[in-house]
């Protein structure tokens, strides 16, 4: 019975998010389409392209005959074949272009998503335990005063001192080049140039896990079975493990999945400050070089991975939470 | 439109009383600072921020004639810094209007018609908010193409979701009070129940957003900038940082960017202090813990 609850509640959840991405699919296509030109002129504001050139592009991209017909020829290329189109900057088809990048970004943002809840709870529950003493309102703080910093400016401070001045860490990229490195020594060299690009990322994410964190573990201490447990005269710091950091680490998990909008933000002005080749570079890259293709192709891939996000978090917690299930029933 | 006018003698108190704040304290301090760079800024021995300069100058350090040094195309980094403070502020508060206008509107109407206008206007809040914002952006951006006014579009869209429900929520509250319903039984119209009898009571919340929205906007400004999407006939804090890094420079001259990042992060902390202290003033029970 529970189970058919869920199924309901999730079939309804994937059909919105189904939903969803179909209409940012649409939005997608009238965005390059509303502008004043069109995606080829655009793209080729040089005046020594041919106008047999731009004819034989408007063929290639389906950009003859009604807006109608280029709609049903985008959709049979993006659902069909995963065409994105094709990138002139770089003369490669955007969906290889942007799967190039994906490991190195997903290997940023996972590393430092991992170290940011981690030491973020912690904190965060520090905070949270000690609430009101001079700790807790440093910690909160500094971790207010950190997570305003835009993730670019901290990136070119730390970028300055660490590599510049102190010369500890390299200046940009993901591994020395022409060093030829494999193996271990390839992976040591790599995890020397991810450690600012992560830092930079881990700083300003760190502040929201501690401030999420901190307010849940307030909220559960003013729980019954807390008091219960301090009657029962169990060990302070078993309290805070076991009893109260278990509950309140939900909201945690919840912020993780609505907060990959925020990641793909990071990830952007981080890659950008430290050279690192993934698809927050390959978004810098691609407005410098006017490179709209790409650029389509890239916002398309983080709204889908956006909606995705959220539809697992929603199912999750839906599975988690018996409330969601009865009110589905 | 008398409440109107108490509601905006409300807000003078309001500013009044963010004076009584530590952090508000704080954010008034800079505001005035960044008031007087954008409007003395021309007669503080500034010139063309935009204009290079002589070979000799590229890159000089801070000197009597060049107070911060100058860039790459020997520019004068004082007079990029204090044209810097008018377009962070020319963005903030523009962005902050269009925002608040736009989403205070739709919120009235959502939240006071309710029903289907409200649940169409709600789905495409949804969608404005599942969307990431910094690629869209950088899309919109990038599509319509680098100008201030742009700019000012393209954060505004991020934004006027959130605004559209925080204000919707508290109009569908309102409505129901008894005065909304003393001014409709004698026959007020719907315009005159949004506009005269209803806006009135969200304008401390409208503030409140638009203190938030500053706040953004100049973060996206400088994002924006950064990643190369500013306005070319003009110089913010994120292009000097934006040229500085991309001419792999800086670590030649600090004090190219010394003042950019300086400026970004005091203001931005400024405006969310404020905000912190506009949302603390509005708690129930400030006042009266403070004893006014």
């Amino acid at each position: 019975m529970a189970l058919k609850g869920f199924a309901g509640f999730a079939i309804r959840k994937v059909v919105g998010a189904v939903i969803t991405i179909f209409a940012i699919v649409c939005f997608n296509f009238v965005l390059f389409r509303i502008v004043p030109g069109d995606p080829v002129r655009l793209m080729f504001r040089d005046p020594r392209v041919s106008a047999q050139k731009i004819h034989e592009m408007y063929e290639r991209f389906g950009l003859t005959g009604s807006l109608w017909d280029q709609f049903i020829a985008y959709l049979r290329q993006l659902f069909l074949h995963g065409d994105l189109g094709y990138s002139f900057a770089r003369r490669a088809p955007v969906t290889e272009v942007i799967i190039d990048r994906v490991p190195q970004t997903l290997l940023l943002v996972l590393t430092a998503l991992f170290i940011a809840v981690i030491v973020g709870t912690m904190l965060g529950a520090i905070a949270g335990w000690k609430t009101g003493t001079k700790l807790d309102s440093a910690i909160i703080s500094v971790s207010l005063t950190l997570y305003s910093i835009p993730i670019f400016v901290m990136g070119i401070i730390i970028l300055l001192v660490l590599s510049f001045y102190l010369g500890l860490f390299p200046l940009s990229g993901m591994y020395t080049i022409g060093a030829d490195l494999t193996g271990w020594a390839y992976w040591k060299d790599v995890l020397w140039h991810m450690f600012l690009p992560t830092c930079s990322i881990v700083i300003w994410y760190v502040g929201e896990y501690i401030i999420v964190t901190r307010s849940s573990m307030q909220d559960v201490l003013d729980q019954d079975y807390i008091i219960a447990a301090r009657a029962k005269g169990i060990k302070e710091s078993a309290i805070l493990l076991r009893h109260a950091l278990r509950n309140a680490i939900l909201p945690v998990v919840t912020i993780t999945g609505v907060n990959v909008a925020f990641a793909i933000s990071g990830v952007i002005e981080a890659e950008t400050v430290f050279g690192w080749p993934g698809m927050g570079r390959l978004v810098y890259a691609s407005v410098m070089s006017r490179d709209y293709p790409v650029l389509q192709g890239l916002f398309l891939v983080f709204a889908v991975l956006v909606v995705l996000a959220n539809l697992v978090v929603d199912l999750i917690y839906g599975y988690i939470d018996p409330r969601i299930k009865v009110r589905s029933e | 439109m008398s409440r109107l006018i108490r509601g905006l003698q409300d807000l003078r108190k309001s500013l009044k009383l963010l004076l009584t704040h530590n952090m508000g304290r704080v954010g008034i301090i800079v505001f005035v600072i960044l008031g007087v760079m954008v409007i003395f800024g021309p007669y503080m021995r500034t010139v063309d921020p935009m204009r290079t300069g002589l070979p000799q100058n590229i890159l000089q350090p801070p000197s009597s004639q060049f107070w911060f040094g100058t860039d790459h195309l020997a520019r004068d980094i004082w007079s990029q810094t204090l044209y810097g403070a008018r377009i962070a502020l020319l963005v903030g508060f523009m962005a902050a209007v269009v925002t608040v206008a736009v989403g205070t509107l739709i919120g009235l109407i959502a939240g006071y018609f309710g029903g289907k206008a409200d649940e169409v206007l709600m789905r495409i809040v949804d969608f404005f908010m599942m969307l990431p914002y910094l690629p869209l952006m950088i899309v919109f951006a990038a599509v319509l193409g680098p100008s201030i006014w742009n700019i000012v579009i393209v954060i505004s869209i991020t934004y006027w979701p959130y605004t559209a429900r925080v204000i919707r929520s508290q109009v569908l509250s309102i409505k129901e009070r008894a005065f909304v319903e003393a001014s409709r039984s004698v026959g007020a119209s719907d315009s005159l129940l949004i506009f005269g009898e209803i806006m009135p009571n969200v304008v401390p919340l409208m503030f409140a957003e638009a203190v938030l929205m500053v706040t953004w906007a100049i973060y996206a400004e400088a994002v924006l900038a950064f990643l190369g999407l500013g306005d070319p006939t003009t110089i913010s804090w994120g292009m000097m940082l934006h040229f500085a890094h991309e001419s792999g420079l800086m670590s030649m001259a600090p004090w190219w960017v010394i003042p950019p990042i300086a400026c970004i992060c005091a203001t931005i902390l400024a405006f969310t202090f404020l905000g912190t202290a506009v949302s603390d003033i509005m708690k129930p029970g400030y006042r009266e813990a403070r004893g006014l």
